[in-house]
């Protein structure tokens, strides 16, 4: 009887525990969005952190971004050359990375080096009482410590994802014009024919903007969030990578039916 | 009720509650920590030593009764009433609290530049009052993972006090201290003490060190308090109060369990039966014969 029932009971607590970890994080969210413009009175503190996220990012973004647009570039020529279409190269490469990969791609990328590093950080600073003493010094925690780190991972979120793109599409070329022979006025042709700048760019933009934001949000609650011990430690950093995975994957879904489902 | 502060008491509890899920912390608790003095807590661990210092910086709040720093009840205190108030606190917190990335020196500054508008000269001056208070000048551009424990601890010291605090909460400052470093923290603690005229509260186990320096005295146990006054009146309470005795002598018989409770450990071994039997002076076999009733099957 017992055996028959555990999975419904195991499902109806996951559900609990989920809407709970929801409710908990929506509630964070409002409290760290009122510290969020004063933050801004110390600039100082939110360019360590674009640096400690973003630039420390720089070369796992650079070297993904090449790879990835090198593969592009030689799929997309042996299928394109199916339909001598192979000129349009250029162009299904910059869209594919500008509309999709980039922004989905580096967002990946950055939940697993910097968000994780960002909840490890938080979290570590909690177990040493480091955030209880800031709360006796009378200095806001969320203010001071977590506002500068959401900050960070939403401003160079889109930055990287911006590079990757660019990079991606310079290794497209490279393999494309440089090593398969595509014509090279058609390659850079198209993509300045074809792309639009809101419609394509920005809609870039927008998304890897959304995507910083969750995976700071995430980063950040997850840190603070923690309990207090080596193992409550492992598993904020892992809940943090698996959480902002997830989200970005299913909001970029989401917001790609939006932009340009129709 | 009156909201006035109290003359002679810094910090008062009234009736105060606490409890973490079904374990009662505080049960209807009332403390005095007189303006001006050392006031040590003692008690086992376990007892809310900490949650007592938590509760008094506002980071928790009493179920019940009231807590009063200085005249204000600081579980109804709005945050920036609360803020306001812990400027007025130091914490030496158990493991120090440094932040890691930032040099000594950099510490003792933190809540200087968080609080003020100094010239970086003169926080710069600040710096090496407070670091050659607590003798640790030369150690100011070291990161607290290069100092030893004791080090450490006078470092975080040093960042208490930077504001000049009127009270200061020292939590278990010499836990795993060895006798040189627990003698110059004693020092300093009265020392400071009376030369800046703060109200201190050295949360402690250690029993002989901590009533060598203090003042008023609060033992705790089992969620109340089983002591309270001078070190005098403490040793004549002793005789009255089993638990007190046993704390202070360090018993390992007495009222105070170190056992945590629960079923009887023959139980959780499953032997209760067995030895149940065996002082009844049952054989063997018929006990045997009694188990298989019980299991018919002779599956185990």
């Amino acid at each position: 009887m017992n055996s028959l029932l555990d999975p419904i009971v195991r499902l109806g607590r996951l559900t609990i525990g989920g809407i709970r970890h929801a409710g908990s994080m929506a509630l964070f969210a409002v409290a760290l969005a009122w510290v969020l413009i004063p933050a801004w009175s110390r600039p100082r503190d939110i360019a360590q952190q674009v640096y400690a996220a973003g630039v420390l990012s720089l070369v796992i973004i650079l070297v993904a971004g090449g790879f990835v647009g090198l593969v592009l570039g030689l799929q997309g020529y042996n299928i394109l050359s199916n339909f001598n279409a192979s000129e349009s190269l250029g162009v299904m490469v910059a869209l594919s990375l500008v509309r999709e990969l980039g922004p989905v791609v580096a967002a990946l990328l950055f939940a697993g080096r910097a968000g994780s590093a960002i909840t490890a950080e938080i979290a570590l600073m909690k177990t040493t009482d480091q955030l209880a003493a800031l709360e006796m010094m009378a200095v806001d925690p969320l203010r001071r410590v977590l506002a500068p780190r959401f900050w960070g991972a939403v401003i160079s979120v889109p930055l990287l994802a911006a590079l990757f793109s660019l990079v991606g599409i310079v290794g497209g070329y490279l393999i494309g014009v440089v090593v398969l022979g595509v014509d090279q006025a058609s390659y850079w042709g198209q993509i300045r024919e074809q792309m639009e700048a809101w419609e394509d760019v920005g809609g870039g933009a927008i998304k890897s903007l959304a995507f910083g934001a969750v995976i700071a949000l995430i980063s950040v609650y997850e840190g603070y969030r923690a309990e207090p011990t080596a193992s409550g430690m492992a598993r904020a950093t892992t809940q943090t990578v698996v959480l902002s995975s997830l989200a970005v994957l299913g909001l970029d879904f989401v917001m790609t039916a939006f932009m340009f489902g129709a | 009720m009156s909201m006035t502060p109290d003359r002679t008491d810094m910090i008062t509890l009234d009736g105060v509650h606490f409890a973490r899920g079904k374990q009662v912390i505080f049960n209807n608790v009332d403390m005095r920590f007189p303006r001006g003095k050392v006031t040590v807590v003692l008690g086992p661990s376990g007892t809310g030593k900490t949650t007592l210092l938590r509760l008094i910086g506002g980071q928790l709040r009493p179920a019940r009764g009231q807590l009063r720093v200085d005249g204000i009840e600081v579980a109804r205190a709005r945050s920036k009433a609360l803020y306001a108030l812990r400027r007025r606190m130091g914490v030496l917190f158990q493991n120090g609290a440094l932040f890691t990335d930032l040099t000594v020196g950099e510490n003792v500054a933190f809540p200087l530049r968080a609080h003020s508008r100094l010239d970086e000269t003169l926080i710069r001056h600040i710096i090496l009052f407070k670091l050659e208070a607590v003798g640790l000048r030369a150690a100011r551009d070291r990161y607290p993972a290069e100092l030893s424990g004791g080090m450490a601890r006078r470092a975080a010291l040093a960042r208490a006090m930077a504001l000049d605090p009127e009270v200061m909460l020292y939590d278990e400052p010499f836990a795993g201290q060895d006798p040189v470093s627990m003698g110059v923290l004693l020092r300093l603690i009265r020392r400071l003490n009376d030369a800046l005229g703060l109200t201190s509260l050295v949360v402690t186990h250690d029993v002989s060190e901590a009533l060598s320096i203090a003042d008023h005295v609060i033992v705790l146990a089992g969620g109340g308090v089983i002591g309270q006054g001078s070190p005098d009146e403490i040793r004549v309470q002793r005789d009255a109060e089993p638990a007190l005795a046993q704390f202070l002598d360090g018993a390992a018989e007495g009222p105070l369990s170190t056992n945590d409770e629960g079923r009887p450990l023959a139980d959780e071994l499953g032997l209760g039966r067995k030895i149940l039997r065996e002082s009844r002076g049952e054989s063997q076999e018929e006990g045997q014969k009694e188990s298989q009733k019980e299991n018919p099957g002779g599956r185990r």
